[in-house]
């Protein structure tokens, strides 16, 4: 190789790289808002866009954009606004629900949709080959559940009926007034029959009717382009029945998984919005760009389960003592420093009109004296105990102030042990750990999301705690009571005997904290995070957020 | 030359066995399965997926199934993305992935022979402390460091280049090629300057110059030649390692590469991709190996002479 053959094969490699024509010029994000294409960041590659198969956000954020169930939800106040569904009745025993579906909305082919669309769809979704892992949000349907375990093989016995092609009707197991929530839920939105049977066995996993062609949906946007961890295409949908109310030509979706990277490309004007932001960076948003950081309540906690089969951790005086010493507003000021909210009680402060009876308090005090009941006074004679975390920065330091904050309060010793997240899980699903960091998303904005998990042997539970008075109050009280009052009382009772019980321990309330370019605008902030896509709409200029 | 192709290439095959076997069950040891959740999944849905991922059935009919898929060339599905074959994946994260690596390797070749050549020329001056130093900062600098300080200076402070991205806009190529070649540009350096010192020293090249030959056709012609054998020898593990190694390089930058499902893989326990990403990467180490081996027989006439003469 001599010199001029060095030099040539530079220059290829620089023009290969294109080193020419680079920088300056209008941001993604300033093109995007003057062709109304939002820039969305979508944290992970989605697993699949099947409604009937997929379990996460990233697959929710692009799954409500392209289908839509019977009812949507406002966004601002979460209550339920007609969807494919124009109006709908209730019987007034709560168990039988009606639903009217609108004459012009159609699937993206042109297609009306349907009530058969709704029972064939809802079938699949309950069919035991699919492998649905979210076929419980069904289960209030009468003999769903029996149909979805194959005790039932006939769907024509599960509370699903035809009546015509406009008129669904729903018959319930048990009054459930977070019913119509549900029909929100990707889980029981409709699919297109005559694709899915195109595309392979509707009854399987492994179809492709889920890519970018083949795709026919009903929501307010249709699928153009998915690439592979590259991005996610939608754009306005004209069949849809609303058409005339999306602002939004189109949404790119990103799947970025590291928050750095994410939070690069939104300071460089790629993204109008992330999915979350390290949280180091909190702090210097607050300061320098408080209008770009959103840090809004979200619908979930954070907190430790106790393993009550560990001998030390079997009386609940024990139990208590390790929840009184923890000093939670020290925690969320100086340790999460998100916003989050001290959590006393399980449930988040107002689900739904549904305020926790009230749990306990910062006493270290207290704990001393309940631990020196149990049989350890000044923390002697407590056997070491470990604290099982899966591995992450967040969930380190957290642990570490903990047990901090333990020996200094109740002189008791308490090692860390971090597990990469699959064997962290299988540890504890299997009740290997004595003390494990969780955290829980509701499902729905209603008590029963958060409480309905500490049933003995509930598959969530894993604690080992069980209470046959507790699993009476959410299992029969609260079903049965057909005024919200009434059944909300059943679930005060009910935590208040999982505070006292204490088989977790609750540690903050949940925030959702991201960064939004100030011309997004039509995304109120809600407990769910939840974006109703055909009001958004971008905003040229410099304004203002004041939603 | 064909006797040793040949050779080599049988002894892939129980290299090969071995990285299948090994894999297949060091995975399934590893507590946590692909469909373990943290929102627990019913019994029922558990069993719906084992049988269809053939799970359901004992260790060894899997393993001799799945070897009985691989002959057919088929990695079968992922357990992550149902919708999609590991095929498929790894076919459509491959061309970026190549890219990437083929860009960082002639960019450390290029300037880590350039700076190994230049230091070799006057050792233990300033023209030799200089590109050494760099390239010791190089190999220390780990691309989770030096890419995003990249991406700091150019990207955000002077607005030159793209943050992220993979071939959406002009020069958002450079950097990643940048900071993935870094590490190896270094290594590069070092080891031409090694070659060369010992290749300057040679009778032959104080031939060259007692000839009159200026001394960049001494250098260039007949220095490069055997200076660079290391770093031919070093050049295709190189690259095997370049493509299997770009998933930090792919995170920082956001490129639809297969790295990323390498390393995603492992977490998620998706035993298929798993499978699949270790066998191909398996293949390409081989394949690259062979390779270089078969540049340096080329490249030096004593092993040359050597497989010309069939062994007694």
């Amino acid at each position: 190789m001599n010199a001029r053959h060095l030099a040539a094969l530079l220059c290829a490699l620089i023009a290969a790289l294109g080193l020419a024509g680079c920088g300056g010029g209008e941001t993604r994000v300033e093109t995007g808002n003057r062709e109304q294409v939002l820039h969305w960041g979508n944290g992970t590659e989605p697993q699949e866009l099947d409604p009937h198969i997929v379990t996460g956000m990233p697959e929710h954020y692009i799954l409500i954009a392209l289908l839509e169930g019977l009812v949507l939800k406002d966004p601002a106040t979460l209550e339920p606004i007609p969807g494919v569904a124009e109006r709908w009745e209730m019987s007034a025993d709560g168990l039988v629900y009606t639903f009217h579906l609108r004459a012009d909305a159609r699937w993206s082919n042109g297609d009306p949709v349907t009530a058969s669309d709704f029972a064939w769809s809802w079938q699949r979704a309950l069919t035991p080959s699919l492998g649905n892992s979210y076929a419980y949000m069904y289960f209030a349907i009468r003999n769903a559940e029996a149909f979805a375990t194959g005790k039932l093989a006939d769907f024509g016995q599960v509370g699903v009926e035809v009546l015509d092609e406009r008129t669904l009707r729903v018959t319930l197991d048990h009054p459930t007034p977070y019913f119509l929530q549900l029909l929100d839920h990707y889980s029981m939105f409709p699919v297109h029959r005559p694709t899915l049977e195109q595309y392979g066995d509707p009854y399987q996993r492994g179809s492709t009717w889920t890519r970018a062609g083949h795709f026919v949906g009903n929501g307010p946007f249709a699928l153009d382009q998915w690439e592979l961890n590259k991005v996610v295409v939608v754009s306005k949908s004209p069949t849809y029945w609303d058409a005339a109310r999306v602002k939004l030509n189109a949404i790119h979706y990103y799947p970025v998984e590291n928050v750095s990277t994410e939070e690069r490309m939104f300071r460089a004007g790629q993204l109008h919005i992330t999915a979350s932001i390290p949280p180091d960076k909190i702090a210097v948003y607050r300061k320098e760009a408080p209008q770009l950081l959103h840090v809004e309540p979200y619908l979930g906690n954070y907190f430790y389960r106790l393993n009550t089969q560990v001998p030390q951790l079997a009386d609940p005086r024990v139990r208590r003592a390790l929840a009184m010493s923890i000093d939670r507003e020290q925690i969320v000021e100086h340790v999460t420093q998100g916003g989050q909210q001290p959590a006393y009680t399980f449930t988040p402060p107002d689900t739904l009109g549904y305020t926790a009876p009230p749990g306990f308090a910062y006493d270290p005090e207290g704990a001393r004296q309940l631990l020196a009941e149990a049989g350890y006074p000044n923390g002697q004679g407590f056997p070491p105990t470990e604290l099982l975390y899966n591995t992450s920065e967040g969930h380190r330091k957290l642990a570490v102030a903990i047990q901090q904050m333990w020996k200094r309060e109740l002189n008791i010793e308490i090692t860390l042990n971090n597990q990469d997240w699959k064997v962290y899980l299988d540890n504890v699903d299997n009740g290997h750990y004595q003390i494990a960091r969780a955290g829980w998303i509701g499902d729905y904005v209603d008590p029963n999301s958060f409480l309905d998990m500490w049933v003995t042997d509930g598959g969530n539970n894993r604690t080992g705690w069980g209470d046959p008075r507790y699993d009476a109050l959410v299992l029969q009280c609260a079903p049965a009571a057909l005024e919200r009052e009434a059944r909300y009382r059943c679930f005060r009772d009910a935590e208040a005997l999982l505070l006292e019980a204490m088989p977790v321990i609750p540690i903050f309330f949940s925030t959702r904290n991201y960064l939004r370019q100030p011309g997004v605008r039509g995304l109120p902030a809600n407990l769910l995070g939840y974006p109703l896509f055909k009001q958004v709409y971008l905003q040229v200029g410099d304004v203002q957020s004041d939603d | 030359m064909l006797r040793f192709i040949l050779h080599r290439l049988l002894q892939a095959i129980p290299v090969l066995l071995v990285v299948v076997t090994a894999t297949f069950f060091l995975i399934r040891l590893a507590p946590g399965g692909p469909f373990s959740a943290d929102k627990a999944v019913a019994p029922e849905v558990l069993h719906a997926l084992e049988a269809r991922y053939r799970l359901d059935q004992p260790l060894s009919a899997q393993y001799l199934s799945y070897l009985g898929d691989l002959l057919r060339g088929d990695f079968g599905p992922s357990f992550r993305y149902p919708g999609r074959s590991v095929d498929e994946m790894i076919f459509t994260g491959l061309p970026a992935t190549a890219e990437l690596g083929l860009y960082a390797l002639l960019i450390s070749l290029l300037l880590g022979t350039a700076a190994g050549v230049i230091a070799a020329l006057r050792p233990n001056s300033a023209q030799d402390y200089v590109p050494m130093s760099a390239a010791m900062i190089g190999i220390c600098l780990p691309s989770f460091l030096l890419g995003p300080l990249l991406i700091l200076v150019f990207g955000i402070w002077l607005d030159w280049l793209p943050v992220s991205g993979w071939g959406n806009v002009p020069g958002d190529k450079l950097l990643p090629a940048l900071t993935l070649a870094a590490g190896y540009t270094a290594y590069v350096a070092r080891l031409s300057r090694g070659g060369m010192l010992e290749v300057l020293a040679q009778d032959y090249i104080r031939t060259a110059r007692a000839k009159g030959l200026p001394e960049w056709l001494v250098v260039c012609k007949h220095g490069l030649r055997g200076g660079l054998i290391p770093v031919v020898a070093f050049a295709g593990p190189a690259f095997a390692g370049l493509l299997s190694g770009s998933f930090v390089v792919e995170t920082i930058f956001q490129i639809p590469g297969l790295g990323r499902f390498y390393v995603q893989a492992a977490f998620n326990r998706d035993y298929t991709m798993i499978m699949g990403t270790t066998i191909f990467f398996a293949v390409l180490i081989v394949a690259f190996n062979l390779l270089a081996d078969i540049a340096a027989v080329w490249l030096n006439p004593r092993l040359r002479q050597q497989y010309r003469k069939p062994a007694a």
